[in-house]
Order: structure tokens, then sequence, then C-alpha cells
């Protein structure tokens, strides 16, 4: 890689107000070619923001873009912005009802007789693309039946259709499970030596030091370091993201109540759509991991002990009461708290206030009779806010407002509103930055330290390292249960199903 | 170009593929979907045949086409406003006022309590252009101001047949012209026109829908509005289109019914809307937008008229079929939901 060659994008000294918010102050990046550029720095850093000024969706204050040495287009000219850079975002920009190769070509499909469509030649031209970029996908399935892994490929792919050869990921693997980030991260290597240039937002480091070759850091508005990932050590790269040098996090919980004692969760032969055979106890205090890769059943294994699923057989016993199956507000009123897979999905209701959404599970602490009162509920949510640290100027502001990390410390707010007996949390730190992460495990463990039984389902390794035991579930069964103290590299291998000792 | 492949590109993705398509893979099968109605369809008729051998005959199905052209055209257009995820209420004033209004201008004075301005040639621009206004104003209000489509076309629903009733004076105009009575009245080869017209635009938007850009610009936009824009369609200049040509094809069917007719009572068109969403529905569109098929709308009509005259011909007494009217729309849902295996939204 020759420097002499101009950088594929660069921004300098960019400036973006909203009102009284500055959202980036004199930021800057340089992304050179056939590199994989990581952007990252805490929510609020400016990250998304420089990712609208570097597609061309939001016009810079002040400052600079620049692809290949030459100036951007202007903001009106969408064509010339898609034909130099694509950025896959979060939020899905397919249309679910149509076909992916429609989606592939919307807006420019191609014609036959009479300036028609032709959807033959739709499908085909479609066909080609996907092979060209060994996409494995029908151009004939509905956008709407693809999931997240594919629907990012199909993006990418239509991406590089219209020319552009440099990319920027949005946490990309958000909503990956190991597998599928694996599979992602040969796609993007595959795609690098094809000449795709690549910026890649992530909240994970390590994904960082796995894939990418320089890292840029923001924080508060600013551009803080970019230096080659070799020569920035962990520390140093968590440090640049937070200002601080960060504590290290106990590794080893001092202190777990004896176990013996009472169960906060039984589950015996549970046995549904995905899974089978499935038994384990969570004791009072102790904090259990159900490891396994997406696919593997540990999520429907807790939806089911929450209620949000049915089991077609076996029994859930919850601070030894048996809930009826398939029922939330049974489980709820048994003892349970649940953090779900997705809040955007099923956690929160984006238009309604933090104080609402925290409080939707526990209504009759709000009043009696069914009438709600507003005062008391308000306090309940202070007390929230203050409790779990959510960054807000007050509990009537809507959840959209909130980052990621504060809208998920309010649906554990909700999980813990109730002082349950049993938590149950599905990927609790997905999409969450590395200090909001690291306080929600805390809360965890002070929840545990409290009698509360936790069941934690995730294939995140930092949410399993802080259980005393994690039961590893590999195509609907529990195949290994490991304690506290096991190497990532074992745990990694039993959510694969492979065995080391083979 | 690459010419590695990747060795775990994603399995799931070919076995996923596999099963959405029938036949080898040449009918997918979202086209089958439009086609969900077909057995209902021919159900009806087979069941017609038997209440009353009359029913298969071309008299009484032109019968029944001719019947359901007017309500046709008004599914045609709230089928286009549904997909882009909007709605248009004041369809029905529409087709009440717009030919209350040409016949208003065009009627003479002493015989009809019309105005007698104008000479009756005019009549057939004016129910137009007053068809296009109204759809100005509903895009005005709906897309410039955005305000919610559904009160705003409430709003107007109530207005246009206020103005109606005032500009009649809560009467009947007689005595129309005979531009207006032409499409109404006319047969083209052996076939009445406004049988003709109805099936001729619904062919026009199955085309249009299904095979140009702009028609599927409007999938894109109710299916994501957001994604639409990205992709470099302009979304506002399209909904306009689609609630201005919404309005003007109402005008158009309240042309057919006055000619029908021979006459605009200023009730004319009340109460269709329910019929016309329900038809629309039945045929798989979506309320939420982005999805549906003209031709699945254009039999979600059909069979709502089909088996209203198969009560007829059955002898039901006319006191009961506003209730089975509403029956018949709840059972067709429900054939729908069954014949087309998808929860309806």
């Amino acid at each position: 890689m020759t420097h002499a060659e101009p950088p594929v994008v660069e921004a300098t000294g960019i400036v973006k107000r909203f009102g009284p918010t500055v959202a980036l102050d004199g930021a800057r990046i340089t992304v050179r070619p056939g590199e994989t550029h990581a952007l990252v720095g805490r929510n609020g850093a400016g990250k998304s923001t420089l990712v609208s000024v570097l597609t061309g969706l939001q016009a810079p204050d002040e400052g600079t873009v620049a692809f290949g040495g030459r100036p951007a287009p202007r903001t009106s000219d969408r064509d010339g912005w898609r034909q130099r850079v694509a950025c896959v975002y979060q939020k899905s920009t397919i249309i679910p009802g149509l076909t992916v190769a429609e989606n592939l070509f919307l807006n420019r499909h191609p014609r036959g007789h009479g300036r028609l469509i032709s959807w033959p030649g739709t499908r085909r031209r479609a066909q080609e693309l996907l092979a060209t970029w060994s996409v494995a996908v029908d151009p004939q399935t509905p956008a709407g039946e693809l999931d997240v892994e594919q629907r990012q490929f199909v993006e990418i792919a239509r991406a590089l259709s219209f020319g552009a050869r440099f990319i920027v990921l949005d946490e990309p693997t958000a909503q990956l499970d190991a597998a599928a980030i694996n599979r992602l991260f040969g796609r993007i290597r595959d795609l690098q030596r094809q000449g795709v240039t690549f910026l890649f937002i992530s909240h994970h480091l390590q994904e960082v030091y796995e894939i990418c070759d320089m890292v840029t850091v923001f924080r508060d508005a600013r551009h803080i370091v970019t230096a080659p990932v070799a020569d920035l050590p962990r520390t140093e790269l968590v440090a640049a993201m937070t200002g601080e040098a960060p504590a290290a996090r106990a590794e080893d919980r001092t202190r777990s109540l004896g176990t013996g004692a009472r169960s906060a969760l039984s589950v015996r032969g549970l046995r549904g759509d995905t899974y089978a055979d499935v038994s384990f106890r969570v004791g009072a205090g102790e904090i259990v991991g159900l490891a396994g890769a997406a696919g593997s059943g540990r999520t429907e294994v807790a939806e089911t002990v929450v209620g949000l699923r049915a089991a077609t057989a076996g029994e859930v016993q919850i601070a030894g009461r048996r809930p009826a199956a398939g029922s939330v507000p049974a489980a709820l009123a048994a003892g349970a708290g649940f953090v779900p897979q997705d809040r955007h999905h099923q956690g929160l209701v984006p238009d309604m206030s933090i104080a609402d959404n925290a409080t939707l599970s526990v209504p009759r602490r709000l009043g009696r009779n069914g009438l709600l009162s507003h005062g008391r509920r308000d306090q309940l949510a202070e007390r929230m806010i203050e409790n779990l640290a959510i960054k807000t100027p007050g509990p009537e502001l809507p959840v959209s407002a909130l980052s990621g990390g504060n809208q998920q410390k309010v649906v554990m707010a909700r999980a813990l509103a109730d002082d349950p007996r049993l938590l149950v949390l599905i990927n609790p730190t997905a999409g969450v930055d590395v200090r909001s992460k690291e306080f929600l495990l805390g809360k965890v463990e002070e929840t545990a330290d409290t009698g509360t039984g936790v069941l934690v389902a995730s294939d995140e390794l930092d949410d399993l390292r802080l259980c005393d035991r994690v039961l590893v579930m590999f195509q609907g069964r529990v195949t290994t249960e490991m304690n506290r103290g096991w190497h990532d590299h074992d745990l990694v291998a039993a959510m694969e199903g492979v065995d080391l000792d083979a | 170009m690459p010419e590695t492949v990747l060795a775990d590109a994603p399995e799931a993705a070919g076995a996923r593929g596999g099963r959405t398509a029938l036949f080898g893979g040449r009918i997918p099968l979202a086209r089958l979907r439009d086609l969900a109605l077909v057995p209902a369809i021919v159900v009806i008729a087979v069941v017609g045949q038997i209440v009353n051998p009359v029913f298969l005959q071309p008299d009484n199905l032109m019968n029944v086409l001719q019947t359901m052209s007017e309500m046709a055209l008004l599914v045609l257009a709230q089928t286009m406003i549904l997909i882009v995820r909007k709605m248009d209420l004041s369809l029905e004033s529409t087709m009440g006022l717009a030919p209350g209004v040409a016949a208003w201008l065009v009627v003479p004075a002493g015989a009809g309590h019309g105005l007698g301005l104008l000479p009756g040639a005019w009549a057939v621009p004016v129910t137009l252009a007053v068809g296009a206004l109204v759809g100005v104003v509903n895009a005005l209000l709906i897309i410039r101001f955005g305000l919610n489509g559904f009160i705003v076309t409430l709003g107007m629903l109530i207005v246009l047949r206020g103005i109606l009733t005032g500009i009649s004076g809560g009467q009947t105009f007689f005595q129309l012209p005979p531009s207006m009575l032409y499409l109404g009245t006319a047969e083209w080869l052996g076939m009445p026109a406004s049988i003709w017209v109805c099936l001729t635009l619904f062919a026009i938007a199955i085309g249009v829908l299904g095979w140009t850009s702009f028609g599927r610009s409007l999938y894109a936009i109710g299916g994501n509005v957001d994604a639409a824009k990205a992709a470099g369609i302009r979304t506002d200049r399209v909904l306009w289109i689609v609630i201005v040509t919404g309005s003007v094809l109402a005008a158009l069917s309240g042309l057919l019914l006055s000619g029908r007719l021979a006459s605009v009572a200023s009730a004319q068109g009340n109460g269709y809307i329910f019929t016309v969403f329900a038809a629309a529905v039945i045929g798989g569109i979506s309320l939420n937008g982005g999805k549906g098929t003209m031709f699945g709308a254009f039999s979600g009509i059909l069979l709502l008229f089909m088996i209203q005259n198969v009560l007829t011909l059955a002898g039901v007494p006319a006191q009961w079929i506003g209730a089975l009217n509403g029956l018949i729309i709840l059972v067709a849902l429900s054939i729908s939901r069954i014949t087309g295996g998808k929860v309806q939204d």
C-alpha cells in the first residue's frame, strides 16, 4: 500500500451543529485505499454524524470532504455520492415487501420493450450481481424474509453495484451471532483483497483488533487519535475513548451466596420447537449463563422461562411457583423480571416517556383500582434513573431520544422495577457502548448479591464472564457446563459444537 | 472481478431460496398470492349457478360487471393510495360532488334547479376538473403541510358532501346533458361502455404498477419511505400524482354512475367508502402500505358483487340486504384469509 495514492476519503475541519449541540467540532478522518478503518467512540461521540456527513446525507457547517483527492459532489447529487460511498446502516434500507432483485435495482430497473420493466432482465442482473460478490441469496426471495446477515450482504452488493468501492458499516455485528460475524469478517477480508475499502463502526473492541488495520477514535465530537491498530494496545484505546484510564473490572465476583438453599429458577425436561430436554436450576443469588450460537435455542429457552413462548413439554418453576406456560403476566407475578432480546422490538415503546416505559410492567405499584398516579410514577422513575445512572434531563423524555446504552438501561430498570426473584437477560449488552456495558453488568452482579437468581442468555463472552456457571447449548440441547474460570477458546469451541480434545 | 467464492457463504440462504418458489422456480409464491381469490370466485360462480341458472347467463354477468364498475374505479383509486401508505376517505364524496358541480353549472335554471351557466359540452371537463381540484387540496394538506391523511380526508368527506347538499338544495339534478349520459349508457361492441372503461383502466393500472418504475416506486414508498428516498425516488412527487389521480378517478366514477342513473342525487356515493376499503383488503391490499396488487383488488370487488348478486337471485328480501352486505364483507375477509393464508394487517 503506497501512501502516495490519494486517500479514499479525507474529511478535514468538519463542524456540525444541531441547535445548541455541537455534534462535530473540527473533526477529521482520512481513510486510505484498501484498508479497513475502524471508527470507535462512546455513544454520542459524533460517529453517526460523521457517517451522515461522509455519505452526503448532511452537509457540514464547516470543513471539506474529498474522495480520491477530488472534492465531494453537491449534497443534491445523490447519484454522485452513491458512486463514491455507501453505508450499510443498522436500520435496514431495504423494502421488505419487494423481492431481493427489485431492491437491488429499485428505481433503475432494467427496461425491456416499450420502456416497461423487464422482470426476467431484473432477475438475471440481480443473479449476476449476487454471484459476482458471492452472495448466496435467491433474488426472488421477498427481502423481508432475509435474516440480518443476508440483508447486510445484499446491501453491500447493492452498494458495490453503484460503483462505490468505499463502504461504511455501521455496527454491522450488533445483531449477529458469533458464526455470522465470522462469515461477515471473511467477506470483508475477501472484498478488501478486491480493492474495497471499509470504514467499520463497532462497540466491540476485539472486533476492531480482529478485522481492522487502522483505528480512529472520536470523543466528545472531536478527533482524538488515528493509529495502526497494531500500535495501540487495548488499554490505550479504551483510555482514548473514555478520556481516562479504565479501572480494571474485578474479573471474579468476590462473593456468591450459598446456592444450595433456594432455587430462583428450576427447569425440568423443557422441550419446544427448537430445543429439547433442557433441565437446569438457578439458585438464589447465582448467575448462570446460557451460551450458544444463534439458532442453538438459548434465546428460545430464556423466552420460554419468562412466558414469551410456551414449551410443548416440561416445567418451569420460578421461585418455587409454577406460572402458567406461555404467559408473561404469570411469569412476572411469580417473580421474574426480564430484558428481552431486542429492545427496539420488544423492549421499548419509542415515543413513550422514560417514566412510562420503565414502569410499564408494574402498574399496580403506581396506584389503586387501575388508576395511575403520575406523581408516584415519576417518583419511581426518578429512583430508577438515579439507580441506573440513566443520562437524561428528566423522566418525561421519550426513550427514542436516548442513546443505545441508556435505552438499554431503561429496559434493565423495568426488569428490576419489581425486585424480581429471578432476572432473565437476553443479549443484555447488544449495541451498547463500553461504559454502559460495564455499568449494566455491574448492576447484574449487584442484583445477584441481593439474592436474586440471574439467567444470562447470550453469546457475548463479556456477558458470560461474570457468571458463576455457564451452560452451553448446541443445536437445541445443553451440551456442556463450565464453572467460572473457563478459557475463551473452550467456551467458543463448545458454542460452535467443536470438541477440542478430539 | 472476484475469483474466490467463499466456502462458508450462508447455506441457509440457498435452502430458503428453494422454498419460496414453486414449479421449478418459474412462478414465485408472491405471484401466486395474487390469485388467492380466484378459487373463491370460482366457488361462488358454481354456487350461483346451482342457486339460479340465470347466474352464468351473459346478461347477468354483464349486469354484475356494470353495477360494480363505478365502485371498482373507487377501489382502483383507493388501492393506489393504500399502496403508498395513505388513505383517502373523501373519494365517495368526490364521486358525488364532481358530477354534481357539473350538473349544477350545466342544467338549465328553470327545469332542474341548475344554474345553466355553461353549455352541455362542458360537463365532462368540469367533472374531471373538480376531481383534480379536490385531489390537489388533499395533497396540499397531507404532503405539503404534513397533516394526517385519515383526518384530512375525513374532513374533506364531510365538507364535499355538504357542498353538494348546499348547491343542490338537498335535491336531485335531472335533465343531464347528453355528454354526461354517454359513458353511463353507451354500448361498445355489445358491452356497456362503463365496463370497458373499468376493465381498461384496471388493465392499465396492473401494467403501470407491475411494469413501470413509477408503479414500483409506489410499493417502495409504502414499504419504507426512507429507503425509497435513498434510492433516488422523488417521493413527494409520486405521492402528489397518486392522490390527484385518485380523486380524478373518483370523479370519473361519479360520471359513470350519474350517466347510468341519468341523475345526480345529493347523496350520490354516500357510504361507498366502506365497501371500497373492504374490497381492497379482501383483495390483499395492506392498510399498512407497500403490499398487494391491482389484480387482487379487482378480484376483491368482483367477489363482493358476485356474492351480492347470488343473494339477490336467491330471493333474499331487500330489507335484509344491508345486514347481509356487512356479513358478506366479514365472510369474504375470512375466505381471503383462508385462501391467502396470511394475517391481514
